[in-house]
This record gives structure tokens, sequence and C-alpha cells, in this order.
């Protein structure tokens, strides 16, 4: 595969490693995600799920290999950079400011957004209060989007765990990204909340364009709402196709669904 | 019976042309809010009658004839109320639908009132729309207003208000005089609205309500409570019922004041503290939920200022209960209560949203008076109203000043109540509907020689003043022949910030028994607060403490029966708490939460039987059916108790 993406791929991970220790946790994956398309990742615990999640968001380097994003190397960059980018994501466990209210943590989803001088800013002059007006209508967008206009004022903290989640999602889309990484976005949510979290994540794909790479455990879930399914054991891709293709695909029955074939 | 509104002229008679008039003479005051990306937009009198009049053309467009139904679905938005008055101003009849009505609701209305069009608010309708296509023939296009969700539709007849609205200036622009020309064939005969009455019994019935009906009723209502331009209303309860459409559509037409939209159904309350409407409706349980929020929040308090709350608090509705009976108030009591007003109380209406309420109204079921009491001793002026579908809504209100506990007011001007001699409420006025569509037999039934028989059995009092007592048909006997009034003992019951729902069982029976829902907030916190895990609402409700707890609540109603002398035979025995909560969803309650008794006592026969077997408990499955319409099974063992009864004659 060549470094010049091929039309239409967004991010291409390429023969990437991850290694602690003596633990390989990735060992020469290769993943296409193309733009537009909702990519689900899956494989059992400790396939290094997480791990390639991080690494695109530049938490972690990997020891071989490279990353391209829009078809440039991007191999070697830090979150802040990262995010920069155009990638935006959200955590396994949620990762919220959790005394400050809904508001504000989606806020700081758009600090990237916001540029100004520290004197402007404290005296909240000029483009400084203009500035904050447009973000502040934006983040509007996203509540009214991800419907949390009654706890807009709510202490992150003190919200049930799935809409804790759906915050988190809201912060992540307030920073207008191309790439959205989501690592369980639906762990821990009953029936009703995985299929809100589902319709959710379809209406961001589908209103805004925004590409969407997914980590999920609920097979109907990945099955439902993905394009194209990965499946990673023990650090290695062994399929990735669609979800029919993958559903059938002897190694990860295997592998994963723990179903013995012969 | 002559009165000045019935007189119309041809300028004012419809709700369009009086829409226009506002637009001429006070267009830039603002007509509705909708809070909207956290920030209420607003919309003056001329934008009103400028968006309704390009969603009018629209329907023109597709070639809406003049008798046509409209199917209106969706909370509160201002652009529903505007697709109200666009249906109206083509001579169309507007047919508001509860938003939260399953398919099968959903299907049976569209395809009795033979809608042609429907106008809705979001993705969610047009989903349930879509599926009962099949059995609406006469469905032609659906028009939605939030394109959220809609991209991947392609049915031709789907229709975004925007495109609607984009094709109404088209039209108007090739037919310049084609809108003027429909609003001027207007008449105010013509039907107005069809509602559609949800009925504790049998299919919804269409009520068809005229402009002339609505804007006598609206009027009249408004002159008596001195409602002007200036007044403010939070338009939150469903557009499909009559009186969302008299006081968020009629009135506000008629007097020109502001209506009010919240952002979401989760955020009324406090999208009600920011308005401070000035005028206010609220059914019971909505009383009682602000009421049970209030108290929760109370109870949380460090003591010192729980002390507090609760010496204030009680001493004004100790004051409230001594004028609202005609006792005097003790001198201390007046010297007490600036200082109250001033700790408690201001405070408190503030956060409520209530500082600026000159009118609030409450009906539809009767209050728990010490619900009423609570209210009316901070200072805020609820009053109870009687009405009906039948009547555009309103057919009595207690006057201010002359407001009593268990009365629904006098009639208002126009109106005449009178008693049949089974007991049975009649009035007759202009507010009279038109009968029910396509049902004349079921008409023939409810209006007889110009009264309509309300199906309520009530009294006049010495003061004047109407009392319903329940309705008629549910006043019933025990076995031994004591006389027993199911509401009655139900609105006590509810009272209690624990009991959220109650259903009393007892004719021809030997005692009286209660099916109770427990409110799961109220109980939920003092389950907490004791340290007494639950998992779901099945788990909490059967709970030993919580029988306990809702016995002690049971027990205290039974001790106030004793002082009435009609009904102290009537006390309750034994009583379950269900394991799930009455849903509309479920046909149990309807979507105005009203009990439906034949239908509960039918599901819940089995529980019924255990009630008067000796069993201590009864298994249970239910059937509860989900907000998209699939069903489940709800299995539980459902524990019976024995309720404190203290023997006639004894205790005080």
């Amino acid at each position: 595969m060549s470094a010049a993406a091929g039309a239409g791929v967004l991010l291409q991970v390429e023969s990437v490693s991850v290694r602690f220790g003596a633990l390989m946790a990735l060992s020469g994956v290769s993943v296409d995600v193309r733009a537009g398309e909702i990519l689900a990742i899956i494989g059992p615990n400790g396939a290094g799920k997480t791990t390639l999640l991080n690494v695109i968001s530049g938490f972690y380097h990997p020891s071989q290999g490279r990353i391209f994003f829009e078809g440039r190397d991007r191999t070697r960059l830090r979150p802040p950079d990262v995010a920069e980018l155009g990638i935006a994501r959200t955590f396994q466990n949620v990762a919220l400011f959790k005394g400050m209210s809904v508001l504000d943590n989606i806020m700081t989803g758009r600090l990237l957004k916001m540029k100004g001088s520290f004197l402007l800013d404290a005296l909240y002059l000029g483009p400084a209060m203009s500035q904050e007006l447009a973000n502040r209508a934006f983040v509007e967008r996203i509540i009214d989007f991800l419907e949390i206009q009654a706890i807009r004022k709510a202490p992150a903290g003190r919200l049930p765990y799935g809409l804790q989640k759906r915050v988190e999602l809201a912060r992540a889309l307030a920073a207008e990204p191309k790439l959205l990484l989501l690592d369980e976005p639906m762990a821990g949510m009953n029936v009703e909340e995985k299929e809100d979290m589902c319709r959710f994540i379809l209406d961001v794909n589908g209103e805004f364009g925004t590409t969407i790479v997914l980590i999920e455990h609920d097979m109907g879930v990945v099955m439902d709402i993905s394009d194209r399914v990965v499946v990673l054991d023990y650090g290695r891709k062994i399929a990735d196709g669609t979800p029919d293709d993958v559903r059938t695909h002897p190694a990860v029955l295997d592998a994963y669904l723990g179903v013995t074939h012969d | 019976m002559t009165d000045p509104v019935l007189t119309l002229d041809a300028e004012r008679d419809t709700f369009p042309k009086l829409v226009r008039a506002n637009a001429r003479a006070r267009g830039q005051a603002i007509a509705i809010r909708e809070k909207d990306y956290g920030i209420w937009q607003a919309y003056t009198w001329a934008q009103y009658f400028e968006q309704a009049r390009l969603i009018a053309l629209g329907l023109a467009s597709l070639g809406l004839a003049r008798g046509d139904k409209v199917a209106i679905v969706g909370d509160n938005r201002p652009q529903l109320y505007w697709a109200v008055m666009g249906a109206q101003a083509l001579g169309g009849v507007p047919v508001p639908l509860y938003q939260d009505s399953v398919e099968k609701e959903l299907a049976y209305i569209a395809d009795h009132a033979e809608v042609r069009f429907a106008v809705v608010e979001d993705q969610e309708q047009v989903d349930k729309l879509l599926h009962v296509r099949a059995q609406c023939p006469r469905l032609e296009t659906i028009v939605y207003d939030d394109p959220r969700g809609m991209r991947g539709y392609a049915e031709p007849f789907l229709l975004s208000l925007e495109e609607l609205q984009r094709r109404g200036r088209a039209f108007g622009e090739d037919h310049p005089r084609h809108f003027d020309d429909e609003v001027a064939q207007g008449r105010a005969d013509d039907l107005a609205v069809m509602c559609y009455t949800s009925g504790t019994t049998g299919a919804p019935k269409g009520t068809m309500l005229s402009h002339r009906n609505l804007l006598f009723t609206a009027t009249n209502a408004a002159r008596r409570e001195g409602l002007g331009a200036d007044d403010e209303v939070l338009a939150y309860l469903p557009m499909a019922w009559v009186g969302d459409h008299v006081f968020s559509y009629a009135q506000a037409i008629v007097t020109g004041f502001t209506v009010n939209c919240p952002e979401s159904a989760a955020t009324v309350l406090a999208d009600l503290k920011e308005i401070g409407p000035t005028y206010f409706f609220a059914p019971p349980r909505i009383w009682e939920s602000i009421l049970t929020t209030v108290m929760i929040r109370v109870e949380d308090c460090a003591w010192p200022k729980r002390r507090m709350v609760h010496f204030f608090l009680d001493l004004a509705q100790d004051m409230e209960r001594r004028r609202l009976s005609g006792r005097g108030v003790a001198p201390v009591q007046r010297l007490l209560y600036p200082l109250g007003r001033l700790l408690v109380y201001g405070p408190l209406r503030d956060n409520l949203g209530f500082r600026r309420i000159r009118v609030a109204y409450t009906a539809g079921e009767a209050i728990g008076p010490e619900i009423f009491v609570f209210f009316r001793s901070l200072g805020i002026n609820v009053k109870q109203l009687y009405g009906m579908t039948e009547s555009s809504g309103l057919i009595a209100i207690q006057r201010d000043g002359e407001v009593r506990l268990d009365s629904v007011g006098t009639p208002l001007p126009g109106v005449e109540i009178r008693i049949s001699d089974e007991g049975e409420v009649l009035f007759r006025s202009p507010g009279v509907f038109r009968g029910y569509y396509k049902n004349p037999e079921a008409t023939e039934r409810t209006v007889r020689d110009g009264w309509v028989h309300t199906g309520d059995a009530g009294f006049i009092d010495g003061a004047g003043d109407l009392r319903i007592v329940d309705r008629a048909k549910d006043v019933s006997r025990l076995a031994d022949g004591t006389m027993f009034a199911p509401k009655y003992l139900e609105n006590k019951l509810k009272f209690s910030p624990y009991v959220k729902e109650a259903v009393c069982v007892g004719q021809d029976r030997p005692f009286v028994a209660a099916l109770l829902n427990i409110d799961l907030a109220a109980v939920g916190n003092w389950a907490e607060r004791r340290g007494i895990t639950h998992t779901s609402y099945t788990d909490l409700s059967q709970k030993p403490e919580v029988y306990e707890l809702v016995g002690r609540e049971v027990a205290r109603v039974n001790a106030t029966l004793l002082d009435d002398e009609v009904l102290r035979g009537a006390r309750i025995k034994r009583f379950l708490i269900l394991h799930k909560e009455l849903d509309p969803d479920d046909e149990e309650v309807t979507r105005t939460r009203k009990v439906r008794r034949g239908y509960i006592a039918q599901k819940y026969a089995g529980l019924i039987e255990a009630l008067y077997g000796s069993g201590d408990h009864v298994e249970v499955e239910a059937k509860v059916t989900y907000e998209d319409g699939r069903v489940g099974m709800i299995r539980a063992d459902v524990r019976i108790r024995d309720a404190e009864v203290v023997a006639a004659g004894s205790g005080r």
C-alpha cells in the first residue's frame, strides 16, 4: 500500500506495531478508514482495540509502522496536534470534568477553536465576546442535536452514566472533528440507552458526514450500524470487511465469537 | 341568552381573520416564543401571520380544499400553531393528535378523521405515520418541521415545512389573491378544529368545534378573568387537548397575549421559572409533582432550615384553610405571614416560576385539598374550573375571592347549568360543540333538547357554585348498600407524595380495596435516605418497608373519612402496590391521565380477586407496551396488606 492515500481514504494505519516491554499490543496492523464511513473495531479483551485508538489519537507512538491522515504522514504527533488536525475521541471510562456543568464541559471541546489574547478575554471585549457567543451558539446546536437541553446546567458528575456518555460525545463533537473515535460508547448502558446512542451515532455520521471509528462489544449494535468491521485478536488483524463478511469469517468465529467450527 | 360576542362582525369572525387583525394592529408585539438552542426566540404577530400564510399557501399548492382535514402532531411548537391557522385560513380543519399516541391510536384517528395532510414535528412522528399509512388511504402528504434524521427518506409524499413554505411563497406569487380570498370565505360557523376526546371508555370521538364556539368561550372567559395583551402563558400541555387549544391558540389570538413554548418536555419546570407566566394552567397531577419536588428538596435541607420552612408552610396552610372555610385568621398569624413571605413563600414562588402569576387553574380531575391549599397558601391564585371538550373547554370557573375547596365555581357568561332529576350535570351555551364527527348516535345521546349531558354527578350549592361529586356512573355501593365514591378516595390517597396513582374498587363487594402506584421519585428518595437498596420500580414497590410507608398513608386517609358522615363506611380495608406504573401506552389511563376503571378491573381481575381473598401475596404477569409499541411481559409477586381501619365510633 502506498503512502499516497487512495481516493476517499481519510486515515491510513500502515503495519503499525506497539510494544509495551515484552508485550506486543499490536503487531503489524494495517487499517484504512474511508471518509464518511462508520468502522467498528471488535475483538476479545486485550486484543489491542484501545491501543489502536490510542495510537491514532497520538497517546501512544507506534514502535513500527506509519499513520497517514488525509494523505500526510502523522506518525509522531502528540495528542493536541492530533486534535488540531480534526480527530476527536471519547474514552472507555468517562473522562468529564465532574464538577463543571454539562455546558462548560462541552465548551471545553471548543478550546481549540478559540483564539484570543489574555487581555481581551479577561475583559470580555470585542472579538473575545463575539467569539464566545459564536462558540456557545455552536455548542447549543450540539445540545439540541443530542437532546440534552434539560441537563445543560447540571454538574456532569451527578448525571447517570448513560447521559455522561452522551455529554462526552457532545464534547467530542464540539471540536467539529473530521474523524471521531469512540471507545465503547455503549458500555454499561441499558437497551433503551443503547438504542438512543446508536441513533445519535448514525445521525452524527449522516448529518455532519463525520467519519467514525468505534470500539464496541455488543455484536448486535456493531452489525446494525457499521459499514465495515475490523477484527483484532492478540494484537493482529484477523479480518476486515462488511458486517456480513466478518460474521461468517472462520477466524473470527474461532477467536472472537468463541464458536468452534469444523 | 344574548351576548355581544355572538354578533360577530365579518372581519373578525374566524381565527385567521383575527390573527391578521393582530398583525395589523400590533404587528411588532410578541405573539409566541420558543426556547431553541438555549435562547428564547420570539416571533411577532406580523411574523406569526406571515409564517401561517406561507404554510396555508403551501397547503393550497398541494391542493387542500375547504373541509379537508389536516392532522397536527407534535410537542407545542410555534410552527404547529401556525399550521393550525394555515389550515383554518383555507377552510381546512386542523385535527391535533396526542404526540405520544402509539401507532394504533394514530391510525384510528387519522383514518376516522379522513386526514388528507399531516403536519408533524419530527422524524418520530413521521415514522409512526409511515408505519400506519396503509391504514389511512386518504393521507396524501406528510410535512415535517425538524429535518433532523430525515435525510435518508426518499418518499415523494414527505415534505419539509421549509419546502412547503417555499412552495407556498411561489404559489402566492402566481395566485396573489388566493390567500385573501380563502380567508374572506371563512365563516364563524365553519369548523375550526376537531379534538378527539381520549375517553375513558370506547373509541375516541372527534368533537367538532366551530370558530363561533371557540371565539365565544375564549372571549367570555378572558373577559371574566381580566386577561389582556400583557399576559404570558406557557404552552406545555398536549396540543390535542382542547384546553391547550383554548389557552394557547384561541385566547392568545383573541386577547393578543404571548404564548411560550418550552424547549422540550423535560425542561418544562426550568422554562416555567424563566418565563414566570402570569396565567397558568396545570392538571392536578402537575401540581402534585411540583409539590412533590418541593417536599423532596425540603427534606434534603439541613434541619434548622427544614424546621423553619415547615413552620412557615404550616402557618400559611392553616391560614388558608381558615379562609377557605370562612373562619377568621388569628391576629398572630397575620403578623407572622409577612415574615414568612420574606423567608419562605417569596423565594419559593420565585424558584418555581410562580412569582408573577395572577390566575392559575386546575381542572380535569378533582385536586387533592391539601395540594390546593398548599399552592393557595403561597399566595398563588389557583382556582378550579370545570369544562369539557364538548363545551369548547370551559363551563364554569371559580370567581376571585370566592374560591372553595369543593366547588368548581359559577358558570361563565352565556352558560346555563341545570341538574337533571338523576343528579347529572347538564349545560347549554353558544360554546356547545357541533357534534361528534361521523357519529350522530353518540351526538344524540349527549345533546338532548339542546342540553349537553356531561355524565358527571353534581349539584348547585347554596352559594350558587357547581359541585361535582364523581363521574355519575362511578358512584356505587358496597354489597351492604354503603355509598362509595371511588374517585373521592383516590384523590385523598394521591395527596400523599408517595402515592402517584390509586384505583379503588368495591362495587357489590364487602369492603373497599385499593390498588396503588408509588411515586418513584419520592419513594426512591425516601428509600435512599434510609439505605434501602432497590433495582427497579417493581423491586422497590414490593419492599416491606415501602408497604409500611404506604400503609400509614392509607391509614391516614381512613382516619379522615371518619369525619364524613356519608362516606365513613367506605374505608379502605385491604390494599396492594402494583408492580408497574399505570400507563397510557398500556391503555390503563387515558393520555390525559384519567384512570380507565373498566379496563383495569378487567386487566387486573386476578389481583382484585386476591384482594378479596385471604392470601397475603399473588403472582402476576402483566403486559407492558414500550414507547415504540413493542410489547414485553413483567412478572412479579405482589404483596397484599390489610390497612389500619379505625372502627367507626371509636377514636375521635
